[in-house]
């Protein structure tokens, strides 16, 4: 037996995954609500105690402990750029990247209203980018000149041109506030650097925010640092698509999970053109990609998602699902205003089920399509040719769900579905023919947790709990 | 924008995919003529080229030519480049066979429309001659000899 237990510190659930390292199984799994408001300990022992009722673990044969937590509002950042397209979209892949959740981006020179703005997000760190290394620098100079005056207390990591940052730096610290600086997330135009900026974020999280957060307690149980939630699910991904040494992974994959609040979607794939003739577009893909749909979540929002698809598209979806449907009796408005005021509701009808899975089918369907690229076709005198925009993800091997939808949900192969290519969008660059998993044991941010220091073992375990 | 103190210098080359260099040849000849500092930088120059030349001899202008029809899609985002790169004054020009030439033909100010939209301050047809091209940029800079 080798115990390792892997806890996971939500906004709603602490949760916890127990696995044996040494025969590479899950041992078993429990949650209890997250209680950071009053000490963040009282929620995990409960979760311990039940985790002992549950698979009868004994706790003081536990070899190793790991967490992540996106309790208190996770890490929220502030991106600040200069043209949206380049330097801010840098900043805001860094900050995604990182596992953060982006309260907003800023380009060109903020204002006063700006810096309302950004005081009012009290967010936990604020990424000041712009221009190339040797490119403009008015800008950031602006941008700090204003941070500088604001009552913002959060520290601020500057990763804007190299020959600007030391200037930069010094205007804000002469104001009082916490500088860190790193590299250009985009030192020239082509290339994009966001590793050292995340890499920093990484350090500022352990030594400021985890105690703003009130999870010292927590963090000295684990014995360890703890990261955030959807970081450890990115290492979990880039785990599993690329392998171990020893063992291999499963290829290009894409992550879909689906919340309450968001949808997150990550995807590890190298980019490529859609064929060897089609243009370019924009800054270049990474392999490893995250992006978050802060609009699009099955409780929080619906009320946005139920929006965005319509009443009548909603119940012919619904009827698709449940042709028994009597649309007298089922009101969908007041089942919508229902869900987002009661947001730990877990449906046990069938019609019930089956609005969820419409809900989530839509969430995730405009989520992928905001995530994946776009081609389309343009008219030159060489006759037609393709332009292409973000990310190729068409020839994905492997699409993966997660989420407590697809734990609880009727049918959730039908939910990823809807992350797959549509002749209806033939723009989109979803995956044609991907292998479709389930992780129905809610396990990915665990394998995450383990990816730096049991790689091995951890992917095996993936491997062995994703379901087809 | 700013209006920049003339430094009398060019960036010229042909942009994309696009291997033909007589235009910006004769523009090279016709700019050193009329006292200008020129970065000729040939054919199938990428944005990134234009840009770093421009940065290196302080240019006042790129002279973006393109002959093949695709001036449009190689042009998209050079502005915003340019601005990230600090160099948010630059007058753009571009020059040339810059659409399909049906659309030339019959449609001039639809590729007018779209190079402004691309941010680019003039767009000239391929009958426009080296000496306009100069004349137009001496203007913009408010160049009087």
């Amino acid at each position: 037996m080798s115990i390792y237990l892997l806890v996971d510190f939500g906004s709603t659930y602490t949760k916890i995954l127990a696995v044996d390292l040494a025969e590479e199984i899950i041992l078993g799994r429990s949650q209890s609500p997250t209680t950071i408001e009053t000490d963040v300990t009282i929620g995990l022992n409960k979760a311990l105690a039940e985790l002992v009722d549950v698979c009868g673990v004994d706790l003081n044969r536990v070899e190793g402990r790991y967490a992540s937590s996106s309790a208190a509002g996770g890490l929220k950042m502030v991106a600040i750029g200069l043209v949206p397209e380049l330097t801010l979209e840098a900043a805001r892949r860094a900050c995604l990247g990182a596992g953060a959740k982006l309260v907003s981006g800023y380009g060109f020179e903020i204002d006063k209203e700006i810096v309302e703005e950004i005081e009012a997000a009290e967010c936990d760190i604020i990424l000041l980018c712009g221009g190339t290394d040797g490119g403009d620098k008015k800008t950031i100079t602006h941008n700090a000149r204003m941070l500088a005056h604001s009552n913002v207390d959060c520290p601020i990591l500057v990763a804007g041109n190299r020959a600007a940052t030391d200037a930069v730096k010094e205007t804000l610290e002469k104001h009082g506030k916490k500088v860190y600086k790193t590299r250009n997330v985009l030192p020239s135009l082509e290339t994009v650097e966001v590793e050292p900026a995340q890499e920093l974020i990484r350090e500022i999280f352990i030594a400021h925010i985890t105690h703003a957060k009130g999870l010292d307690r927590a963090a000295e149980f684990i014995g360890g640092p703890i990261v955030p939630t959807p970081k450890a699910s990115l290492q979990a991904a880039a785990l599993l698509a690329d392998g171990a040494e020893g063992e291999q992974g499963i290829g290009s994959l894409m992550v879909v999970e689906v919340g309450g609040a968001t949808s997150n979607i990550h995807s590890v794939m190298e980019q490529s053109p859609v064929t060897p003739q089609t243009v370019l577009r924009g800054l270049p893909e990474s392999r490893v990609k995250r992006t978050v749909e802060g609009d699009l979540g099955i409780r929080y929002n619906a009320p946005t998602i139920y929006g965005l698809v319509g009443r009548d598209v909603f119940l012919q979806r619904l009827r698709g699902l449940y042709p028994a449907l009597d649309e007298q009796r089922f009101d969908p408005d007041a089942h919508i205003d229902y869900l987002s005021n009661n947001v730990g509701y877990t449906p046990t009808a069938e019609l019930e089920l089956a609005a969820d899975i419409v809900l989530a089918r839509s969430a995730v369907s405009i989520a992928v399509e905001r995530h994946a690229g776009t081609v389309k076709q343009e008219f030159s005198v060489v006759g037609e040719i393709l332009v292409q925009r973000g990310k190729n993800l068409l020839d994905a091997e492997n699409v993966i769900g997660t989420g407590g939808i697809f734990r609880y949900g009727l049918h959730p192969e039908r939910v990823l579905q809807a992350a797959l290519f549509s002749p209806e969008t033939p723009w989109s660059l979803k995956p044609r023919a991907p292998k479709t998993f389930i992780d129905g044991d809610y396990m990915l941010y665990g394998i995450g947790l383990l990816a730096t220091d049991h790689p091995v073992q951890a992917l095996r375990i993936a491997k062995k709990y994703l379901r087809i | 924008m700013s209006k920049r103190q003339a430094n009398r210098s060019v960036v010229i080359g042909t942009i994309g995919a696009d291997a033909h260099m007589i235009g910006g040849w004769v523009l090279e000849k016709a700019f050193r003529a009329a006292g200008f500092t020129v970065a000729f930088l040939g054919a199938v120059v990428p944005q990134q080229e234009f840009i770093n030349a421009a940065i290196e001899i302080d240019a006042d202008a790129i002279l973006v030519s393109s002959m093949y029809g695709m001036g449009v899609l190689d042009c998209e985002g050079l502005r915003q480049k340019c601005i990230e790169a600090g160099l948010d004054d630059i007058i753009l020009y571009a020059g040339g066979t810059v659409a399909a030439p049906l659309e030339i033909e019959k449609n001039w100010p639809e590729v007018e429309r779209r190079f402004e939209e691309l941010g680019f301050d003039r767009v000239f047809p391929n009958t426009c001659t080296a000496e306009g091209a100069v004349a137009a940029l001496k203007a913009d800079l408010g160049i009087v000899d």
